[in-house]
């Protein structure tokens, strides 16, 4: 690990940190907002939303949530916190080293004397610093909008505990992903639409689970893994697949240091 | 001491070639120049040194260690200045080389102040905004501020005006003067001779001469030039000739073997004008590419 290369990392990426959390700050308190109306006219809502086909009510998650409890309205606003994240922790994986290589100041960096495993190590480290930063806010912003409109109804703070600390786990998954993947194709030129695939793909193959038929195609995706509807249901995680989601984690990162550690850096062609 | 030892180097990409079967030595103190066309194997060489890029076969060793194994050691005390520099564009000079300064743990700040003063840069503007040129000096700068011991250079003129070209040969000479040994990359061979100890010549991925740069001179070839009343080609028919030229009265040739065959050749001939002379690397270089 080298304190220099992390803390050149770590500076680069607070714009893009900032901008991240306050996209999910302002969704929390958007759906929040809206969400005593929602839950007085539960009446109402329920008859509104027998009227949705079931699949789109599926694809959002909300065929199994009480959308006028706390819980179960925070688990759909949840699911688009997840998206944000996973498009975040996915741009910083596939651009971990990629950037570096396309914009050839990997020469710089990999001409010091460090190792290429001490290289991987801060530019990790640093990148989880930056998610961790935006998975605070993500807490905050949680907790002072359900303080601010929730009104007189009253939910489990553990269960609400254990949903947010899944949020590490999803960084993780997206960010070491989208790394291996980008040591593995033979150029990235731009991140964006590697990280958008990866985190929308793997939406998609939950939220349409269903529509594949009896392939459980949606047992690799971070989404199924870490649905919140099933820790609000449970009080619990679902443990097989959150193992799932680790043993995919730690797979690709040691796959990562494989490949980076053995990677030519070409030069201008 | 051997600073650099290659042997038998060979690196492929894929299939397409980068070098075959290299192997060469350089010593302590000495700058090796290392000269060859575009696309020979200069760059990959130089990769493969720094363990940017990893060999197919074969083994290099800088200061005695297998680059392979101990790259981050052995490079602590390189400098490198790549043919084309890109540093993070969004930086601001004097932010980039502090950056590479911090990877040698030692206080560099007086040794980016005089290296920038020599090379007129200026210190506060920003990467994005350098013209080819005054990047090029920000790699100049950069290669050299912690001191290294080996300084390997790829192309390093390029891009800078003659009287900065100037400028970075003296602070080279005078690096060399220090003690740092220094490995020359080029295609233009009169730098490389006003500069170097020994070369060693690289052609389509394969080293086709390594020598010392005044036996290369010495011992090969003599440019003759004669102008001489009724000359004609015929009369230098003469094993060792090379290349000739003849235009209206007057010949150039390349020769090789006893100069004496030539004097007499000259001695019957009613001679105007006449020059025997080292050839310039260059055109020595001309006659290996052929």
């Amino acid at each position: 690990m080298s304190s220099t290369i992390f803390r050149h990392e770590f500076r680069s990426r607070l714009k893009s940190v900032l901008t991240w959390s306050v996209a999910v700050t302002l969704i929390i308190f958007f759906y929040f907002s809206i969400f005593p109306s929602f839950a007085d006219q539960t009446e109402m809502l329920n008859q509104m939303m027998a009227k949705f086909p079931p699949a789109l009510l599926e694809a959002f998650g909300m065929n199994r949530a009480d959308l006028s409890t706390v819980l179960g309205f925070y688990c759909l606003v949840f699911l688009f916190i997840q998206i944000c994240l996973a498009v975040q922790a996915g741009n910083y994986g596939f651009g971990l080293v990629s950037i570096e290589e396309s914009e050839l100041t990997a020469d710089f960096l990999l001409s010091k004397p460090v190792s290429r495993g001490q290289v991987l190590t801060s530019k990790l480290l640093a990148a989880l610093a930056c998610l961790t930063l935006t998975n605070l806010v993500v807490w905050v912003s949680s907790f002072i909008a359900i303080a601010l409109f929730k009104g007189d109804r009253s939910f489990d703070v553990g269960t609400l505990v254990l949903i947010l600390l899944s949020i590490v786990i999803f960084q993780l998954f997206y960010l070491s992903v989208g790394l291996v993947i980008s040591l593995l194709v033979k150029r990235v030129r731009s991140v964006t639409p590697f990280s958008l695939g990866l985190a929308f793909g793997t939406y998609i193959l939950n939220a349409f689970s269903g529509v594949f038929g009896d392939v459980a195609l949606e047992l690799i995706t971070p989404f199924k893994h870490l649905d919140p509807n099933y820790i609000v249901q449970h009080g619990a995680y679902n443990q097989p697949l959150v193992l799932l989601n680790l043993t995919i984690t730690i797979i690709s990162l040691a796959a990562s240091y494989w490949l980076y550690t053995h990677r030519d850096i070409h030069a201008v062609s | 001491m051997n600073i650099i030892e290659v042997n038998n180097l060979t690196k492929y990409y894929g299939k397409s070639r980068g070098i075959i079967d290299v192997s060469f030595k350089q010593e302590e103190g000495e700058i090796f120049g290392f000269i060859g066309p575009n696309g020979a194997g200069k760059s990959t060489t130089i990769r493969l040194l720094l363990s940017l890029i990893h060999p197919t076969s074969g083994s290099a060793k800088v200061f005695g260690k297998d680059v392979t194994v101990h790259g981050p050691e052995i490079r602590r005390e390189i400098g490198y200045l790549p043919s084309d520099v890109f540093y993070y564009e969004g930086m601001k000079v004097i932010d980039l080389l502090k950056y590479s300064a911090s990877f040698y743990g030692k206080d560099c700040s007086k040794r980016i102040e005089e290296l920038s003063g020599v090379m007129e840069l200026e210190l506060n503007r920003r990467i994005s905004d350098l013209s080819y040129g005054n990047k090029k000096k920000v790699g100049i700068v950069q290669g050299l501020l912690h001191s290294p011991k080996l300084l390997f250079l790829d192309e390093p003129t390029a891009g800078l005006d003659p009287l900065m070209q100037r400028k970075f040969f003296e602070l080279i000479r005078k690096e060399n003067a220090r003690g740092v040994t220094i490995f020359f990359s080029s295609h233009i061979l009169g730098e490389v001779q006003r500069l170097c100890n020994r070369v060693g010549i690289i052609r389509e991925g394969k080293i086709v001469e390594i020598s010392d740069i005044r036996t290369l001179q010495k011992n090969n070839y003599k440019k003759v030039n004669v102008t001489a009343e009724g000359l004609k080609p015929a009369d230098f028919k003469l094993a060792g000739i090379t290349n000739v030229q003849a235009d209206n009265g007057s010949m150039h040739f390349f020769f090789k073997g006893d100069i004496n065959t030539i004097l007499k050749k000259l001695n019957g001939l009613k001679v105007v004008d006449v020059t025997i002379e080292e050839p310039t690397l260059e055109e020595i270089f001309m006659h290996y590419y052929e």
